[in-house]
């Protein structure tokens, strides 16, 4: 439970250092690729390499370059229909979250398992 | 060529409960990719280090903020923000492609060399990746 509460206060401020920095930062675009950080991984791979040992944690790195080549799917695709319909960021957003899911675990079915 | 700039008048339009959400998400994402990690094994719980967790909440909140600045010129905003949403989801579309060649650092170089020595390397070429690649769209 200690861990999850360790991993739960790590992984906010990171994700927060960085969201923070995208707000900073000028113009929109550059601002953008402060969205896509590593913040999560950076929070997790740490604990989970001093924890678990090395190798566990490259393992979680493999099956992450398969959830970034989703988060490149679900990105451009979202900004796409946010560029063509007059769709809220809200429900553009999360209505497309099942599209990272399927990215993600289609590439580790088909690469990884 | 275009400029980089830090405004940090941001600071000031961001309430507090923004900040609050997205360190919430983030803090809950990371701790739900260790419980699956737990449950399923690292293969699965790894694809969660790269979920867009606090996606929604950053163009929310980009959106809202484009269309209050035009609001307060007088202006119809709801399309300014929709677009503003959608170019920083564009510039987040480039930086996953830094984010791919992190985790690939990673799984590479983790088992035979220290933790936070790969860590700073890969976060160093997640930066100078995506960087890259922004300037070349920009140049094209």
């Amino acid at each position: 439970m200690s861990q999850i509460l360790i991993r739960f206060l790590i992984g906010g401020a990171v994700v927060s250092v960085f969201a923070v920095l995208g707000d900073l930062l000028k113009p929109k675009s550059f601002a953008g690729l402060f969205g896509a950080a590593p913040s999560v991984a950076l929070a997790t791979l740490g604990l989970t390499a001093a924890s678990e040992g090395a190798s566990y944690a490259a393992t979680e790195a493999r099956s992450m370059v398969a959830g970034a080549v989703a988060f490149f799917a679900y990105a451009s695709f979202v900004s796409w229909v946010m560029m063509n319909y007059k769709l809220k960021a809200l429900s553009v957003t999360i209505c497309s979250i099942p599209l990272w899911l399927g990215v993600a675990f289609g590439l580790w079915h088909l690469w990884l398992k | 060529m275009m400029q980089i700039k830090v405004d940090l008048s941001v600071l000031g339009q961001t309430k507090w409960y923004e900040y609050a959400i997205r360190f919430l998400f983030g803090g809950i994402i990371t701790g739900v990719a260790g419980l699956i990690a737990q449950r399923f094994g690292p293969g699965i719980g790894g694809l969660f280090l790269a979920f867009p967790a606090i996606f929604p909440a950053s163009a929310t909140l980009i959106e809202k903020h484009e269309r209050q600045k035009k609001e307060k010129e007088g202006l119809q905003g709801t399309q300014r923000g929709r677009e503003a949403a959608s170019i920083d989801t564009a510039g987040s579309a480039m930086g996953s492609i830094g984010l791919s060649v992190f985790a690939l650092l990673v799984w590479q170089f983790l088992p035979r060399h220290s933790t936070w020595i790969v860590l700073t390397a890969a976060t160093a070429a997640w930066l100078s990746v995506s960087v890259l690649i922004w300037h070349i769209r920009k140049q094209a």
